[in-house]
């Protein structure tokens, strides 16, 4: 029976940098990196641009075998975790293998959920988390001539686009008002939308699937409006859930997602969880919840591994931001703290500017003086950094005017100052 | 071993803004010296008027490498840069929204992300700057040279936290190498177990424990019977500055007048710090100690140190050198000249050592403590070599911080007055003229024997 030190979950971003952390700690622990997929690490960020051709799927991986063996990590690919017993320190594989363990990352992400519609699930429609199904799309995509996304969130924006330049008709039904919804608030998702409506995508916001038909290859989608879509490809990504069916029976406290603490320890010993399957703290608010983006989990993996190790260099995770950066069609945008969402409390300032016919947006919220949300559209602002101003919620009373004419350059003075 | 790299030194006050490294890093990589394309960006701070500096820090663990969907990032192992392969970038972005410095940024231009690549080691920007505001420090060189070396001193000594005198013993021990004897007499060094304990010593090397009188005749003697069997072998001292300047001070003085072949490094704690932090001939004036009381009418020690370094420049000394751990560079190159006088006679090293324990300070500080005490001209940085027959400053201060900046990180010149200060700095300004007066440039040569 195998026997590791540290057994890790999950092959991606949360994974890797818990492997990583551990590694500065303890070079000679012996690692186990385990994965249901059968190729190597690779992140599924990566996947639309598998879509469209731009990246040959052998050069996605995050890590080669020559560095997984630098860091002496026994890589098991093609190994699907079934059950989690803690009491005796082990894992249940689908092979039916037993792996014994010291302490355990579990880091095994999300997957796709399909809506509860009428007709989806025989509608053999498309989801894209896995390798697998990327390269399933882009051969389809060399065929078909329409596709239908349902979801505008940041997978259905990257799946679209990239269909859309492998040559593929685009239509996306989003049941909320705006693409986007959980970065952007109206505005910057309003000028998004309006660079993919140029670049011949259709996009339907606000608009509700009441159910879906297919036959001989085609798909059809009817709408609450009345009505109707057609494509050859249904893309269904209407959201994701924490990937946990194997912790049944484990008594292990899960919500939305794995409930962890600000070190990323589960209510079991011995066992952490980081990443898109993690239920931990948020920044505002404080609420336990799954923040399931690729910088969250890099974070949260680095704490996580910290702490496994016992480096005492640990700093307790600050708690979860909303955040992301995206580039669609040469524009860029990105976005830190609920831009949407932060306006209608009190104490509350907005500072703005908008600029539709240059693509252009910028909104910054301050409450009592600290930077809480920001957002961009084409502005030359650093994300980094403007996140860092968000967490360490740094005091601006004194440069408030000079920050908000300037967010580029007093950002990068605030940041020599404070933590450069 | 680890490895260690170079990096890029920014000096806002040499800053004027020209923007010359902007337009350079542009030029190198671009082709134009259109901004939009350098990865070196400088800002003004309009009120305060100074420049600041956003610049990839090619950080020891980046965050911008595992946030890369596309493994378009690396960190390089051999020479330490966080290189963007850009056949795999997809522009995704998520790389600038994890770097806190700036450091990795989008170029509109070329809608792709940009980041410095040390422009193959030799940086354009450090070159175009023509104030000196951009330095390129290859202190590096120094750990990636000598750390493949062996250790000659054993871990787990049961030295204080913060102690200098670790780093500075592996330091020495690792250039000098194991064909050396080494002498330490009473004093911190062998109180950490450097002598050993139940018949082992800390040290690789023969190591032996001299009285506090008697180090550099028993080094001069050992010496004396290796040059008479024809082995050329490295008599070597670590004394602290009890066993130098008070109690060994007749023995070192003789030995150095007989130009006998050894390197003499005091250890200046400015005190008896292993015996309870009693004071001694080099504890500067106003220190406290358990011998120079802070109560009503004593404020501490109540006269100057003795100028130890300067006094053995007078003793015919093939070399002498002051140094301090801050500032590694100077002291391997001074080690080095050690090395050689030591064929030729006495090489003696004045190594000022902050002591966390008996000066009251925290060990993280031990570094800083070191920065201030150069830079307020507190411990200059100076080598004598017999040749010249004159002293060069190895690390001029031009603008010297006024000696508080010093002084206020240790607690023993906690109680310091005014007038105490004020004396303090008026001895540092004097002691920087003397000094002068004896380089090439002043008209004092020191006594050199004719021979
Ligand atoms: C198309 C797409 C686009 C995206 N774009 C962005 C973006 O622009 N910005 C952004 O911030 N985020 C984006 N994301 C989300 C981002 O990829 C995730 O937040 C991130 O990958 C989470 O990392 P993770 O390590 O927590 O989990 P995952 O990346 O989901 O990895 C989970 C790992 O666990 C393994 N695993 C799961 N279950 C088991 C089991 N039972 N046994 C063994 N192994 C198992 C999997 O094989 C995998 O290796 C995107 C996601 C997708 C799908």
């Amino acid at each position: 029976m195998s026997h590791s030190n540290y057994l890790i979950i999950g092959s991606s971003h949360a994974a890797l940098s818990a492997l990583e952390a551990i590694r500065i700690q303890d070079t000679e622990g012996s690692i186990t990196l385990v994965t249901q997929e059968d190729t190597l690490p690779y992140s599924p960020t990566i996947l639309p641009y598998v879509i469209s051709g731009q990246i040959d799927p052998e050069q996605i991986f995050l890590r080669d075998a020559e560095a997984l063996d630098r860091h002496r990590v026994t890589f098991k690919k093609g190994a699907r975790v079934v059950a989690v017993d803690p009491a005796n320190h082990s894992v249940s594989m689908d092979s039916g293998e037993t792996l014994k363990y010291e302490k355990m990352l579990l880091a095994t992400g999300a997957e796709p959920t399909l809506p509860p519609i009428p007709g989806v699930k025989d509608a053999s429609c498309h989801v894209l988390r896995t390798l697998g199904d990327a390269v399933r799309l882009q051969s389809i995509a060399q065929k078909a001539k329409s596709a239908i996304i349902l979801g505008a969130g940041l997978i259905g924006m990257h799946a679209a686009e990239n269909l859309a330049k492998a040559g593929v008709q685009i239509a996306i039904v989003e049941a909320l008002p705006r693409v986007l919804p959980g970065y952007f608030d109206e505005q910057a998702a309003g000028l998004v939308q309006q660079v993919f409506t140029e670049h011949g995508i259709k996009i339907l916001t606000g608009s509700t699937v009441t159910h879906v038909t297919a036959s001989n290859g085609t798909c059809t989608v009817s709408l609450e409006s009345g009505g109707e879509l057609s494509g050859d490809l249904l893309l269904v990504a209407t959201g994701v859930r924490a990937r946990m069916d194997y912790l049944a029976g484990s008594g292990i406290d899960i919500g939305e997602g794995i409930v962890v603490d600000d070190t990323m320890r589960t209510s079991s010993r011995d066992i952490w969880a980081a990443g898109d399957v993690a239920e931990a703290r948020s920044f505002f608010g404080g609420k336990k919840r799954v923040n399931a983006n690729l910088p969250n989990a890099v974070e949260q993996g680095r704490i996580a591994g910290m702490d496994m190790v016992g480096d005492s260099a640990l700093k307790p995770f600050t708690g979860g931001i909303a955040r992301n950066a995206y580039h669609f069609f040469g524009h860029r945008a990105f976005s830190v703290g609920l831009v949407g969402r932060a306006e209608s409390a009190g104490g509350i300032e907005v500072d703005q500017v908008f600029l539709p016919s240059s693509v252009q947006y910028q909104k910054m919220v301050f409450e009592d003086d600290r930077l809480v949300a920001v957002s961009g559209v084409n502005t030359m602002l650093d994300p980094g950094i403007m996140y860092e101003l968000v967490r360490q919620r740094v005091d601006l009373s004194e440069v408030k005017a000079r920050f908000a004419a300037g967010p580029l350059q007093m950002g990068r003075i605030l940041m020599s100052k404070i933590w450069g | 071993m680890g490895k260690s790299y170079p990096t890029i030194a920014f000096y806002p006050d040499r800053c004027d803004g020209c923007n010359q490294c902007v337009e350079a890093c542009a030029e190198f990589h671009s082709g134009t010296r259109n901004p939009a394309h350098s990865r070196i960006k400088v800002s003004q701070d309009g009120e305060e008027g100074a420049f600041f500096l956003a610049l990839c820090r090619q950080c020891g663990e980046p965050r911008c490498v595992p946030s890369c969907p596309a493994g378009a990032l690396k960190k390089d192992i051999d020479t330490g840069v966080v290189s963007l392969d850009e056949s795999k970038c997809v522009s995704c972005q998520l790389c600038t929204l994890a770097c806190p410095y700036g450091g990795i940024t989008y170029n509109p231009i070329t809608h792709q992300v940009m980041k410095c690549d040390f422009c193959d080691g030799d940086p354009v920007c450090v070159k175009a700057c023509p104030r000196g505001a951009l330095e390129l420090k290859t202190g590096s060189d120094i750990y990636n040279g000598w750390g493949d070396l062996e250790d000659l001193f054993v871990p787990g000594i049961s030295a204080c936290q913060g102690c200098n005198s670790e780093l500075l013993i592996r330091h020495t021990l690792r250039r000098i190498g194991p064909n050396t004897v080494v002498a330490t007499p009473p004093g911190c060094i062998p109180g950490v177990g450097a002598v050993g304990f139940n018949g082992v010593t800390a040290t690789k090397t023969p190591i032996f424990h001299p009285l506090l009188t008697n180090t550099a005749a028993m080094l001069a003697g050992i010496r004396r019977y290796y040059n008479r069997i024809g082995r050329d072998v490295t008599m070597l001292a670590f004394a602290g500055d009890g066993g130098t300047a008070d109690v060994g001070f007749q023995s070192l003085s003789g030995a150095a007048e007989r130009g006998e072949q050894m390197i003499y490094i005091c250890v200046d704690n400015e005190g008896y710090m292993n015996t309870g932090v009693q004071r001694s001939s080099t504890t500067p004036y106003g220190a406290w100690t358990s011998t120079t009381p802070v109560g009503t009418v004593l404020r501490g020690k109540s006269r100057d140190a003795k100028p130890m370094a300067l006094l053995m420049v007078m003793h015919n000394c093939e070399y002498v050198a002051t140094a301090c751990m801050t500032f590694m560079e100077d002291y391997y190159a001074k080690l080095e000249k050690a090395v050689e006088a030591a064929k030729r006679g006495m090489a003696y090293i004045h190594v000022f050592s902050p002591c966390p324990t008996g000066w009251r300070f925290p060990p993280s500080k031990l570094i800083e403590v070191g920065r201030k005490a150069v830079e307020t001209n507190m411990v200059p940085l100076w080598e004598y070599e017999a040749e010249a027959r004159c002293i060069d400053f190895t690390h001029p201060v031009e603008d010297p911080l006024p000696v508080k900046a010093y002084l206020s990180l240790i607690g023993k010149y906690n109680h310091l007055d005014e007038e105490q200060v004020a004396h303090i700095q008026r001895k540092t300004d004097e002691r920087i003229e003397t000094l002068k007066k004896f380089t090439r440039e002043g008209d004092v040569k020191p006594i050199q024997d004719a021979a």
